[in-house]
Formats: structure tokens, C-alpha cells, sequence
């Protein structure tokens, strides 16, 4: 089957926990993790009848620092929604969610595609939300733990920009690098931190318009899995259109033993979920905050990457490796300070990206290491042979006892090289001038 | 105004909204709320019939905006008061019928 003429469309969404000290409504601790099912819930976030919701404003900021990051306008009234379906992972039979009025509003990223080309993906909302509870299911019952319920939770829904899955690779892991710099989320996808929803389509290629339907992918737990479940669809929708099959909306799901996606909702079952605002829930006006919180965001993987270039010409694979973490830009950029200009951003990069634990290094001691060792600099044999010639000639009795046949001597002198070289000499040079000298002296 | 509605139309339509409340209904049952339903939808077609250009709607009837926590911790519940009223639970879950993942 021929499956060239056609491309991806694809639009995505991602949902991301922040790391906030309560949770969104209530004033219940965020730390559950490990902990014994249902101790970390209240009135509120059991949905319990008159309980009042009350916002978390570090939530907010975070949401705010999130859109700002991905190019957003912070709207001037935000609003939350009750989305309402039944479900036993929500107490309330709602989720508090935001519909007409989100936090923050269009922004972009920019991202890579298979050919390594930059295209800007479209962001069409960031929003503020709060998660479900946990449901496990077991034989004929499912078990609910609601330490997560009201968790908040951070929506970022893109346009459908994205037309192959190197783009939506490269998207995932900015987005992470994001969250983590801005230190709103650990963003661990292992841990379910950070989740991708996935609306797939294919039109032929040279069509600039969307296809009517899409199929979502939706409960894949891993990025490896979305990948292949896009993949498995972009064959499976191709060869159904080019059967002359109709395409319709619909949920998919991944198996992953039978390495094939299955349909887990269709149109007539899709969800009408009623949105009307929150009447517990007076209305956000916080735009006002966008310079204050501008002034806290640290610097963003992106701006890292153009100033490792601009500022300490550093390549771009190694300014992209550094950038993408921030505890080894950290690393670099104190190991750089401390250096005082002796190392080079190049010599002082290298060393850490080769390294396998970069970012848990001290950098006094990168910096040490560096001086002291080969990367440091001097193996200019001329320059070393001089040092050499020179801890001889006035180490004239260590060096009568070396020849003598005490040969653990040479240590001393190789103490003198390394100090006239101010640690910089490369010690197995220095042994190897020294023994040649010595030797051919003799 | 609105269209008059089929009684297939109508009665569709309630089990529809009745399918999205999770209420379990008899056919005896649809027949009642269908025509009560109806009922209700005229009295808010008569007031659509005011007319509204320009109003801003009103979501809240207290005009405050901004309250957020103060950020203190509370103590949450223990286990054992949070399942004291669920019909089912074991060890600390709470448990339902099985919901199987669709």
C-alpha cells in the first residue's frame, strides 16, 4: 500500500501537575506521593456537599509563568468552568476546569521536524485545571484514591501544527525542559506528571485544509507509546481513505502487546460536558502581575542556547546539552566563574557533557580537575621539556638519587614540573620528559 | 421561539440528558420528566424572548475577584473519617463498582 501523498495533522495536548505546596481549591498538602490512600483530602477535595472551593495563587503564577514561557497573552478576565461528567475518579461529578475564559492564550514554540527545520507550533490556550483521583481497578471493583483529586493541573492545547512525530518529539521535550527551569513541575512522565492527549488526522499532501474528523489518542502512559500508536494511525487512516472509507471522530487507545491502537469511544458516545461557570469561583484579574512574575522567570532553555552561542561560542550540540538542564547549566556556568578566564567555555563544557553525572559535579572541583589534568592545557612538549630541564638543574641531588636507582625520586621533581607550570603541565608528560631526560643524562 | 419537538425527538432528548446526570430511567418514567422537561424549556424560551444585547451576563452576584488562599497548610482528614460515610470501602480505598478503563 502506497502511503506517501498523505501527511500527518496533528494537534496535541498536554497536561502537566505542578509542584505547588497545596493543592488548587483547598489547602490540603500536594506531597501524597508514597503515601497511604486518602490522607491527604478534605471537605473540598472530596467533593463533599458545601464545600468551597478557594484558588491557590502560587497555582496560578505558575499557569502564568507556563503561557508566558510558550509566547501567551495573559488574559485580563479569566473564569473557571464546571465540566461535568460521572465519573468515580471525581467526587463532585465536575471538574473545575477553564472553557471560554483560559489563563493565557496564543502563544507558539518553536520546534524541529524530521528535516531539522524550525517551525513555529501555534499554541492556542494555557489553562488552569485540577486533577482527578487514582482508580484502581480489581476484580469486579474499582478501588479510588483521591490524594491526587485537586492536584492543579496545567492544559496546553496546540493547534494542529504539527505534520510529523519528530516535531511532536522535539515539543514534548522543550515543554519538559520548560517546566523544569521554570521549577513549576518535575514533569516526570514515569510518574504521570506530564501526559499527552495526541488528535490525529492525514489529508493528502498540498491540502491546507483540516480533515473533518480526528481520532484522539488518549490514556498512553509513555512518550514511546504515543509515538508508535501516531505512527500505527497514520498507516491504519491512510489505508482505510485510500479504500474509500469514511473516517470519523472517535477515542483510540494503545495496546501495546498487540502493537496496534483500539477504539475506546466513538462519535455517538463522545462527551457532552455541559461547561457553565463556576459560581463558587470568583473571576481572575491578573494581568496586572505578568511584569512581577516576568522579573522572577529564570532564563529559558532557548534563550540559553543563543547566549552559550553568541556569548562563549559554544557549538550549538553542546550549547543544546547544557541548556536542556538546568542543574548542568548551573554547573557550567559557576565552573566558568570560578575558572577566572584559565579554561576555556569550550574546555569547561566538554568536560561536563562528557561526564556521566555533569550535573551533580561540584564545579570548584571540575574546575580543579581541568587545571590539573590534561584537558587543562600544557602539553606542549618544547614548553614541558624546559620545565623539566629546569627542576633538574636545581634539584641536582634528587635527581643523583633517581639515577642511583631510587626511582621513586622522580615523584619529587614531577611535583617541582607541576608547580613551575602552575598545575597545568600534563602529569604523564611530565613523567615521561623526566625519565627521558634523566635517562639519557646518565 | 423553538421549534415544536417530535415525541420521538423529545423523548431521545431525555434520555440523553438523563444518559448525562448517570440517572437510571423507566420508560414510564421518560414519559413524565420528557413532558416536565418541556414545561421547563418553554418557561426559558419566554424568557429568551427579553431582550438582552449589551448586558453582560452575571455569573456571580458578588462582584469580588481574586481571592486566593493564604497559603497555610490545613490538616487533612484522616482515612477513617474520610470513608466513614462510603457505603463500601477496604483498607483505605473507597470502592465502587467496577469501572472498567473503556
Amino acid at each position: 500500500m502506497n502511503q506517501d501523498g498523505y501527511e500527518l495533522v496533528i494537534g496535541l495536548e498536554v497536561h502537566v501537575e505542578l509542584n505547588t505546596k497545596n493543592k488548587m481549591f483547598c489547602n490540603c498538602s500536594t506531597d501524597y506521593f508514597g503515601q497511604p490512600a486518602n490522607t491527604h483530602i478534605c471537605p473540598v477535595c472530596l467533593g463533599l456537599p458545601g464545600a468551597l472551593p478557594i484558588i491557590n495563587h502560587e497555582a496560578i503564577q505558575s499557569c502564568m509563568k507556563i503561557g508566558l514561557a510558550l509566547n501567551c497573552t495573559v488574559a485580563e478576565n479569566s473564569r473557571f468552568e464546571r465540566k461535568n461528567y460521572f465519573y468515580p475518579d471525581l467526587p463532585k461529578g465536575f471538574q473545575i476546569s477553564q472553557y471560554r475564559w483560559p489563563l493565557c492564550t496564543g502563544g507558539w514554540l518553536e520546534v524541529s521536524d524530521m528535516n531539522g527545520q524550525a517551525n513555529k507550533i501555534r499554541i492556542n490556550r494555557v489553562h488552569q485545571e485540577e486533577d482527578t483521583g487514582k482508580l484502581t481497578h480489581s476484580n469486579r471493583n474499582s478501588l479510588v484514591d483521591y490524594n491526587r483529586s485537586g492536584i492543579p493541573l496545567v492544559e496546553i492545547v496546540t493547534e494542529p501544527d504539527f505534520h510529523d512525530v519528530e516535531s511532536v518529539r522535539d515539543y514534548a521535550k522543550k515543554l519538559q525542559q520548560i517546566f523544569r527551569s521554570l521549577g513549576v513541575s518535575n514533569a516526570d512522565m514515569e510518574k504521570g506528571d506530564m501526559r499527552l492527549e495526541a488528535n490525529v488526522s492525514v489529508r493528502p499532501v498540498g491540502s491546507q485544509e483540516l480533515p473533518d474528523y480526528r481520532v484522539e489518542l488518549k490514556n498512553i502512559n509513555s512518550f514511546r507509546f504515543m509515538v508508535a500508536a501516531i505512527e500505527y494511525e497514520r498507516s491504519r487512516q491512510i489505508a482505510a481513505l485510500e479504500k474509500g472509507e469514511e473516517l470519523t471522530q472517535e477515542t483510540r487507545g494503545w495496546n501495546e502487546e498487540k502493537k496496534e491502537t483500539y477504539l475506546q469511544r466513538g462519535k455517538e458516545e463522545a462527551h457532552d460536558y455541559r461547561y457553565f461557570p463556576e459560581p463558587d469561583l470568583p473571576e481572575l484579574q491578573v494581568a496586572s502581575q505578568v511584569v512581577q512574575i516576568k522579573k522572577e522567570m529564570p532564563e529559558l532553555p532557548e534563550a540559553k542556547i543563543r547566549r552559550y552561542k553568541q556569548d562563549l561560542s559554544l557549538p550549538q550540540s553542546a550549547a543544546q546539552v547544557l541548556a536542556s538542564d538546568s542543574n548542568l547549566s548551573k554547573v557550567f556556568e559557576t565552573a566558568l566563574e570560578i575558572s577566572a578566564g584559565k579554561l576555556t567555555a569550550l574546555t569547561v563544557a566538554n568536560k561536563l557533557i562528557n561526564s556521566q553525572n555533569g550535573a551533580s559535579l561540584l564545579p570548584e572541583k571540575v574546575v580543579q580537575d581541568l587545571l590539573t589534568s590534561k584537558e587543562g592545557l600544557i602539553e606542549d612538549n618544547n614548553e614541558i621539556s624546559k620545565l623539566a630541564q629546569e627542576a633538574i638543574k636545581e634539584n641536582a641531588q634528587v635527581a643523583e638519587i633517581y639515577r642511583k636507582g631510587k626511582l621513586t625520586a622522580i615523584q619529587s621533581l614531577i611535583g617541582v614540573v607541576m608547580r613551575k607550570s602552575q598545575g597545568k603541565a600534563d602529569a604523564a608528560k611530565v613523567k615521561e620528559t623526566l625519565e627521558k631526560l634523566l635517562n639519557s643524562e646518565s | 421561539m423553538r421549534q415544536p419537538k417530535s415525541d420521538l425527538q423529545n423523548s431521545q432528548n431525555i434520555e440523553h440528558v438523563a444518559k448525562l446526570a448517570n440517572l437510571p430511567l423507566s420508560n414510564a418514567e421518560l414519559a413524565i420528566y420528557s413532558e416536565q422537561l418541556d414545561k421547563i424549556i418553554d418557561y426559558i424560551n419566554q424568557l429568551n424572548q427579553v431582550d438582552t444585547k449589551g448586558v453582560e451576563p452575571t455569573f456571580s452576584v458578588r462582584e469580588i475577584t481574586n481571592v486566593f488562599q493564604t497559603g497555610e497548610q490545613n490538616q487533612s482528614l484522616t482515612a477513617t473519617e474520610a470513608l466513614q460515610n462510603a457505603p463500601v470501602h477496604k483498607d483505605n480505598f473507597f470502592v465502587t463498582k467496577g469501572i472498567f478503563e473503556d
